[in-house]
């Protein structure tokens, strides 16, 4: 396959940005998207280029690593799949792809594709756990969890982080991402003692970090590869209410 | 010079519980005087920066990644091992002790097993006390699954993201106490340099990967949790940053290496598919519970695998092993796939791969049943394969994917360098010459949870080390290499990209150290490797800056980590003249082509001392005894 790349460059998080054009031949359809941007680097380099600076690491879809917008949606066109699952018999020879870092004030763009999500790091510092020191915990089975209880915590608990939620959404918003944390420890009895605290602090430090608000678009659960529900918004807000209003 | 355990005598059963009696505790308002460096933020590395946190030392923790919750633990699919006994099916600490010491071939240390036996307990009440969805049945209480090596039902699981789960529960552990301001974390960070002052690991030199700022760090102890060194094949498993950089250094500052060459390879990775690819993806071995392996009897079949009757299937695991199976360890499963494509009855492109058939299971346990235990596991299949497992069966290959080897601790987890630390697949201890599966989480865990946060308080206690700073002069040489090191690389301006290397490397190290291994072909890489060596140092690339994100340049000093490392992994392949567990030596097999164990020559392990550029390196040697165990050739049949 042959194909154009349209890739945004950036030096460093303070230089201007632009759009470069990149024509890539000889691709095969079995490699993923980013083998393709290995491919083209290698390329680069040879000719003294600066190669495309992005991040990825497992390459198998679970650790969040990776982001990168293409043709205008976070992870590309597939739906459940994240970049570096994406592979290129998915696209045509001759098509023109762009490729942009995930754009949110909060995500601050560090070089090229590389984006900062620290701002992730920090709504779970504020309250995405159930405190319980090592050690302290009671035999594993002498509190049952009913199953379907079980099963939407963990529906919740498989967001990987990557933040394509905010690059999805016209609001840059990181409800769906603090949502699923809410939800996950919500669903579970040992999340019951901190659950009203914990909402309203990760509610707090998610807005503190320059989100916008959610105003229930859905593009988020659209482009999230793990398929997290729009349901986990609903039981953050119920939380968040609730708490609102029986917390002191 | 031989090596000490300083394991505890007497009764297996009570060591622990007796040695911890005996080990000396840092009064808790004394703790908060302690920094603890923490390197790596995978299972291992967060559970004890979390917990050392929790007890009130002062923790700075290091990862490479932009954040601790992407450390590679995350990848791990199938589960957790432990002794829990839920299924009354006969498991106790005694038989996950017995199993994992006879999976590891015998060439682990028994104290060390049995304690990991009897925490694996505490793991489980710790994360699902942290909130860990683990699986359950409809009475609300935990599920377990099998795992290969093992006759009971003792896996715990959370679907096929188990290692996700347990990461985001100890990163959520990790997290609480970053908040409380008791943990300082710096992610995008690489430890470059171990500093030793006075015989004792003191600290680190790191370099902020956003910047390029060299940073010195001074600490009361050094713990390492990075992970394993599968990436020297180049195409692993293994996340594309896994790296060997910062035991590598460790060992270059005095850390025995102990067993490279204990290598695991994972039977169930999907086959390559070109010059292209950049790393392998494993699907988890639990797929071996219900999936049945077979190839073509004919050799070069190429029938669709709908078209080739049951009397033309060779299910040979189930006909050479039946009392274990399709369940057998993962060595003798990659061996035998190994085998039977290069006796010409693989299947798919270069007839590297074999057949994974769920057909039967469906048909005893429906669709939907099938489609719960492994849903993402075929989704994962499908999207990089283009095939859908529900209608063909799946193809997989074998692939490099643990490390048993690294570097070599005592009892309580330290290194021979006092002070360093070293826990999770980092170190060496706990899996002999070959993991089973599920245990590397419990490893892991087990460490960081239950096992480093008491021994550390006794090394910390019983030292009484000089207050230094960052000005020490131990810490400006060390600078002043790591600095020097960048410069060369930046200013070589060769012909080659780092990753050409890297491929190259990795080509020799599978073809002459992989599945099977001769004098003949470690001779032959052991000749190849300096000579790579030679020419990455005079014709790599490595373009930009210092003081910029430059992923080439990451990439370089870790690809150098890895040619010398793979040198030693060689070295002590050729030493090694028996087979045992991951390490095949062809020279070394029974008539049915196992592998033969030499126990009266090689029960012990070989831990390397490093002994500078272009010098050979020493063997130490721990005597492995075996008191509780009585040795015999590992039989599956």
């Amino acid at each position: 396959m042959n194909l154009t790349l349209i890739v945004w460059r950036q030096p460093d998080a303070k230089a201007q940005g632009q759009l470069v054009k990149y024509d890539v031949a000889d691709i095969s359809p079995d490699m993923s998207f980013l083998e393709m941007l290995d491919v083209l680097n290698e390329r680069l380099i040879q000719k003294g280029e600066a190669p495309i600076a992005f991040d990825s690491d497992c390459r198998e879809g679970i650790c969040g690593t990776c982001g990168m917008v293409i043709n205008g949606m976070a992870h590309g066109p597939l739906p459940a799949t994240t970049a570096c699952q994406l592979h290129m018999r998915h696209f045509k020879d001759g098509d023109t792809i762009t490729i942009e870092p995930w754009r949110a004030n909060a995500f601050p763009v560090l070089k090229d594709l590389v984006v900062d999500r620290g701002a992730f790091d920090r709504i779970i510092q504020a309250g995405g756990f159930v405190s319980v020191r090592t050690g302290s915990a009671p035999e594993a089975n002498s509190l049952p969890v009913p199953k379907p209880h079980a099963d939407r915590a963990m529906d919740a608990a498989a967001c990987i982080g990557c933040g394509a939620c905010v690059a999805a959404c016209p609001n840059a918003s990181a409800t769906l991402f603090t949502a699923a944390k809410i939800s996950h420890l919500g669903l579970l009895p040992q999340g019951q003692p901190e659950r009203a605290r914990r909402a309203l602090a990760m509610v707090s430090q998610m807005d503190k970090e320059g989100f916008g608000g959610c105003t229930n678009i859905g593009e988020c659960t659209a482009a999230c590869p793990k398929e997290i529900s729009q349901d986990v918004i609903a039981r953050m807000n119920r939380d968040y209410l609730k708490a609102s209003v029986t917390e002191v | 010079m031989e090596l000490k355990s300083n394991a505890p005598s007497g009764p297996l059963e009570t060591a622990w519980e007796r040695h911890r009696d005996e080990l000396k505790i840092v009064n808790a308002t004394n703790k908060r005087k302690y920094t603890v460096i923490v390197v790596g933020s995978g299972l291992a590395g967060a559970s004890a920066a979390a917990s050392l946190a929790e007890l009130g030392y002062n923790v700075e923790c290091y990862c490479f990644q932009d954040s601790p919750r992407r450390a590679h633990s995350i990848a791990a699919q199938g589960g957790i091992n432990a002794a829990k006994n839920y299924q009354n099916d006969g498991d106790s600490v005694y038989r996950l002790f017995y199993d994992t010491i006879k999976g590891g071939d015998f060439r682990s240390r028994e104290s060390n097993v049995y304690r990991l036996a009897q925490v694996s307990v505490n793991i489980i009440d710790q994360c699902v006390a942290q909130g860990v969805p683990f699986a359950r049945e409809y009475g609300g209480y935990l599920d377990n699954r099998s795992f290969g090596g093992a006759q009971v039902s003792r896996t715990f699981y959370a679907r096929g993201q188990t290692g996700q789960q347990l990461l985001l529960g100890a990163y959520s552990a990790l997290s609480r106490q970053i908040g409380l301001g008791n943990v300082k974390m710096f992610p995008r960070t690489e430890m470059l340099d171990l500093v030793v002052i006075d015989g004792r690991a003191r600290g680190i030199v790191t370099r902020d990967l956003v910047t390029g700022k060299i940073d010195c760090r001074v600490g009361d102890a050094v713990v390492l949790g990075t992970g394993g060194y599968g990436n020297v094949f180049y195409l692993s498993t293994n996340a594309k940053g896994c790296n060997t950089s910062a035991i590598w250094r460790a060992h270059k500052k005095g850390a025995y290496f102990a067993n490279p060459c204990y290598t695991q390879i994972h039977p169930t990775c999907i086959p390559v598919s070109g010059d292209h690819q950049s790393k392998l993806t494993l699907m988890s071995e639990s797929l071996r519970n219900d999936g049945r392996i077979w190839v073509p009897k004919k050799k070069g079949d190429d029938r669709s695998p709908d078209q080739i009757p049951e009397a033309d299937r060779d299910y040979y695991l189930e006909r050479k092993y039946p009392s274990y199976g399709n369940l057998v360890p993962r060595d003798v499963a990659s061996r035998n796939a190994k085998q039977v494509c290069d006796e010409g009855h693989g299947v798919g492109p270069g007839g590297l791969g074999v057949y994974l058939d769920f057909s039967d299971a469906v048909k005893r346990l429906g669709a939907a049943v099938i489609r719960e235990r492994y849903g993402n596991l075929f989704d994962m299949y499908n999207r990089i394969t283009g095939e859908d497992p529900n209608k063909v069966p799946m193809r997989i290959y074998p692939a490099i994917h643990y490390t048993m080897g690294g570097l070599w601790v005592d009892y309580n987890l330290m290194s021979n360098v006092p002070g360093l630390f070293v826990v999770g697949e980092a170190n060496f201890s706990d899996h002999g010459a070959n993991r089973l599966g599920a245990s590397a989480l419990m490893q892991g865990l087990a460490d960081g949870y239950f096992i480093l946060p008491y021994t550390i308080g006794d090394y910390l206690a019983k030292s009484k080390s000089a207050k230094v700073g960052a000005d020490h002069a131990a810490f400006q040489e060390s600078t002043k290499a790591v600095t020097e090191q960048i410069k060369r690389f930046l200013s070589i301006r060769g012909k080659r990209t780092v990753d050409s290397f890297h491929k190259e490397l990795g080509k020799i190290v599978w073809d002459d150290c992989g599945m099977a291994r001769t004098e003949k072909s470690l001779k032959h890489a052991l000749g190849r490797i300096p000579e790579l060596r030679a020419e990455f140092w005079k014709n790599v690339n490595v373009l930009g800056g210092n003081d910029e994100l430059n992923q080439s340049l990451e990439k370089a000093g870790r690809v150098a980590d890895f040619i010398d490392l793979a040198e030693l992994m060689c070295r002590d392949a050729l030493a090694r003249t028996e087979s045992c567990g991951g390490h095949f030596r062809e020279e070394s097999q029974t008539p049915d082509g196992e592998a033969l164990r030499d126990d009266k020559n090689f029960s012990y392990v070989a831990a390397w001392e490093y002994k500078g550029e272009n010098q050979a390196p020493l063997m130490h040697k721990e005597v492995l005894t075996f008191e509780n165990i009585h040795l015999a050739q590992r039989s599956y049949q």
